[in-house]
């Protein structure tokens, strides 16, 4: 259900996201409020019924974990590519 | 977890994944996930700000207790990997001061709903201000009682339509800062659940500074109140807050109230020292008592 | 384990009932307290706050009772011991916390000094009206421990033998005092510390790393239904609901685990009534009619029971030390030999209706009533005796 792009951009993105579909209830809010526009909300339905996210560019993810603040059911995360997320990270 | 979730992952590219799960999921009970929260709902999003803050604080995992009363912001207590109290409808707080005179080394996290915390709770609420224990009251406001599906709260604006107000409800509502200002809080704090980053800033500070310290955490009930209002989703709930956030730090909390449409004045309001409950009750003792004073047990090195 | 000195006021002393249960409380090795101030339990706090700060423990006045009677379940978690103390218009406040602390197993006390109601009723005088209260006072099915003293003395003996049940059993238990024991000044003797046994909390062994759960018996010997406490700080992370819980102590809303847990909160009280029954008899084995009192009132029944027995009459008389559980296997054997109870309360017929529930119709059951206000006339005591003497 979820289309996970290879990154098109010549160089590595900064970080990346990890989408836990079946845990997703749709509401939006991480693609609404991601701030590169990683994100899009898919026609596809997950097991509950709901539409989850999907990575829409993948190369412009900068790993800024907002996604993961924003959301309420704890089904996405961001993370900075090549080390441990930090709370400085969000 | 119950549940086998698929999980799906972007192509890290040429650098290694070095984090295998949710940030959050260190402090929450995953055998108790998926939570009953419904989709939209602002309340784990508050989650989300209070785990990374208490990450980033200097707090001590096992010296954090959570305290909720009942609703559906009272089941934060549920999910959250720590000393965690459900106690009964609209007394957290009690339950907290007695908690935090027994064991003054716990940082004591007051976590609840508008309703259980403001109406039921509220009485509880202006002495615990006014008596400045150290601890960490954070008040999801959804404007209504979720739990019980929508009725109308001391914190629902002026005829905004709730279950039990189906017309519309006539009653002022309370300004939530300026209430816990008027009581004696140290801290004061409002922000949205669209405002996370500030958010979890706010929520470490307040738990890091001793004292009494309030946030008021506007979050959408997208089930109940933001429906029945015809406000849209969850999603544009958070639109709406940013397109009414008013941020002005230091702001007079007297200019603090909310109505429908209206801006939402967010920030930190109140940041002041007073001395807190216990070390007044230890000072004072000590001179009054002299070495005849015999502090508690669990005060010795922790109540200077 | 012997009693912590600190708390213990060893020496002979003259006090009234609400002190001698606050030095109780203190021989006990209670630390912490939360109170909203009612006539005519308010001496008992006055003491707690008076001697605290040299016994190393706390008080705090509350903003209500309500906030009182969760505050002390808070205390117990941070690894207190706690209790709070009240009259009837603050015991029915206290009774939505009393039915958490049986849920969650929290041990504490909680004293009421029965006066006369409903509402406000007489402040000042006494009563013993709370006692079916104290039975089914809060919503839900369970079962509770009360304890009822008739002297100062006994409020403080009670009051330890109270906390004790608490630890023993991890439930809270009622000590169902009156004015008239509360207000009463009489020698009260405090043993010292070695003298005064104390059963200690059971912690759990488990280790911060090791996983705990709350309402766990792995930890019990067969047979023991209860499960041993931790206390915040331990990193256990028990979470703590008054929902009906799992061993893990998560919400579990089903008929099943409801059927497991309230049959568990109950069997720990029934599967030993026979460890926290006491009762005192004097004359019953051969008695013709028993005089069944507790509190206040058994004290004056002595009167009249004195002067039917100097009459020639088999009179028996029973003392419900502990009023609940009810003693109700006892009460049995009895009402197969006697012809006759008579039950003296300062209520309008509460106790009363459990020696009928166990006399099954066999012996002729008497109360005798009082609505409160003052205690019985022994007169009217001795002329129920007479009356079912036929
Ligand atoms: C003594 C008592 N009265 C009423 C209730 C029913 N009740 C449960 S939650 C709730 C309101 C919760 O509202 P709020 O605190 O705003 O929490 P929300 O669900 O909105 O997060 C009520 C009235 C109860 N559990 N206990
Ligand atoms: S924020 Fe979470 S629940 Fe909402 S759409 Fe995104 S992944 Fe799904
Ligand atoms: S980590 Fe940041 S940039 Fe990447 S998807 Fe999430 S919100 Fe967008
Ligand atoms: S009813 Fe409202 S507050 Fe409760 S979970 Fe649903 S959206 Fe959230
Ligand atoms: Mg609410």
């Amino acid at each position: 259900m979820v289309e996970t792009k290879k990154s098109a951009a010549p160089k590595a993105p900064k970080g990346h996201v990890v989408i836990n579909t079946e845990r997703c209830k749709g509401c939006g809010f991480c693609a609404q409020f991601c701030p590169t526009g990683v994100l899009a909300m898919s026609k596809g339905f997950n097991l509950k019924g709901y539409h989850p996210p999907i990575i829409a560019d993948a190369a412009k993810c900068s790993g800024c974990g907002l996604c993961g603040m924003y959301c309420p059911d704890f089904a996405i995360y961001g993370v900075k590519n090549g080390r441990k997320p930090e709370s400085g990270d969000l | 977890m119950s549940e086998s979730y698929e999980a799906t992952v972007t192509d890290p590219v040429s650098a290694p994944m070095t984090c295998d799960s949710n940030p959050v999921e260190e402090w929450l009970r995953m055998d108790r996930m998926p939570h009953i929260w419904c989709p939209g709902c602002g309340i784990g999003t508050s989650v989300n700000c209070f785990t990374r803050a208490i990450e980033e604080s200097s707090l001590d995992r096992k010296n954090i207790a959570i305290v909720s009363g009942i609703g559906c912001t009272g089941r934060v207590a549920g999910y959250l990997l720590l000393d965690s109290f459900h106690t009964t409808h609209g007394r957290a707080l009690p339950f907290a001061t007695g908690l935090k005179l027994a064991s003054p080394k716990t940082k004591v996290v007051v976590y609840s709903g508008d309703g259980d915390l403001f109406a039921i709770g509220g009485n509880h609420f202006i002495h615990a201000a006014r008596r400045n224990l150290d601890m960490t009251v954070l008040c999801v406001n959804n404007f209504n009682y979720g739990m019980t599906g929508g009725q109308v709260a001391p914190t629902t604006p002026e005829f905004a339509i709730a279950s039990t107000t189906p017309y519309g409800s006539v009653e002022r509502p309370f300004n939530l800062p300026y209430l816990a200002q008027s009581c004696g809080a140290v801290y004061v704090a409002r922000w949205t659940v669209y405002h996370v980053k500030q958010l979890q800033r706010s929520i470490r500070e307040a738990l890091e500074k001793p004292g009494f310290t309030f946030i008021e955490m506007v979050a959408p009930c997208p089930t109940l109140f933001v429906r029945r209002n015809r406000l849209g989703d969850g999603l544009a709930a958070l639109e709406s807050y940013e397109e009414n956030a008013v941020i002005k730090n230091g702001a007079d909390t007297r200019e603090c109230d909310l109505g429908m449409g209206g801006p939402i004045v967010c920030g930190k309001f109140v940041d002041i020292d007073r001395p807190s409950y216990l070390s007044n009750q230890v000072a004072h003792l000590r001179k009054v008592l002299g070495d005849r004073y015999v502090m508690p047990d669990a005060w010795q090195g922790v109540v200077q | 384990m012997n009693a912590d000195p600190r708390g213990v006021l060893t020496g002979s002393h003259f006090l009234d009932g609400d002190h001698a249960a606050a030095e109780g409380a203190l021989a006990a090795g209670a630390n912490f307290s939360a109170g909203y101030p009612i006539t005519p339990s308010t001496e008992v706090v006055e003491r707690l706050a008076g001697r605290f700060p040299f016994t190393g423990g706390t008080f705090i006045q509350m903003e209500d009772e309500l906030a009182a009677s969760i505050a002390i379940q808070g205390a117990v978690w941070g690894g207190s011991k706690a209790l709070t103390v009240t009259s009837g218009p603050g015991f029915s406040l206290m009774m939505e916390h009393l039915g958490y602390g049986i849920m969650t197993e929290t041990p504490f006390v909680l004293v009421d000094v029965q006066r006369g109601g409903p509402s406000t009723g007489l402040p000042t005088m006494p009563a013993q009206a709370d006692m079916m209260q104290a039975r089914w006072g809060s919503h839900g099915d369970y079962e509770i421990i009360a304890l009822a003293p008739s002297s100062p003395q006994e409020c403080f003996n009670l009051m330890i033998r109270a906390f004790n049940l608490s630890e023993k059993y991890r439930t809270p238990v009622l000590l169902m005092m009156d004015e008239c024991v509360g207000h009463m000044l009489e020698r009260v003797v405090i043993p010292s510390p070695e003298k005064i046994q104390i059963e200690p909390r059971r912690y759990t062994r488990k280790g911060p790393d090791e996983q705990y759960w709350p309402y766990s018996l792995e930890e019990c010997n067969n047979g023991d239904l209860v499960p041993p406490l931790t206390k915040v700080g331990e990193g256990h992370f028990p979470h703590i609901t008054g929902l009906t819980h799992d061993d893990r102590g998560y919400p579990a809303m089903n008929a099943k685990s409801q059927a497991v847990l309230l049959g568990r909160l109950v069997d720990k009280i029934r599967n030993n009534a026979d460890d926290i029954i006491t009762i005192e008899e004097d004359g019953t084995d051969d008695a013709d009619v028993i005089v069944v009192s507790y509190g206040i009132t058994a004290r004056v029944c002595q009167p009249a029971i004195s002067r039917a027995r100097a009459e020639g009459h088999k009179v028996g008389f029973l003392r419900l030390v502990t009023v609940w559980p009810f003693p109700e296997k006892r009460i049995r054997e009895l009402a197969g030999r006697v012809s006759a109870f008579v039950v003296p309360e300062m209520n309008l017929g509460q106790i009363v209706r459990e020696v009928e529930r166990c006399s099954q119709g066999r012996p002729k059951v008497r109360g005798v009533t009082h609505a409160g206000g003052a205690v019985h006339d022994p007169e009217e005591i001795y002329n129920a005796i007479r009356e079912v003497m036929g």
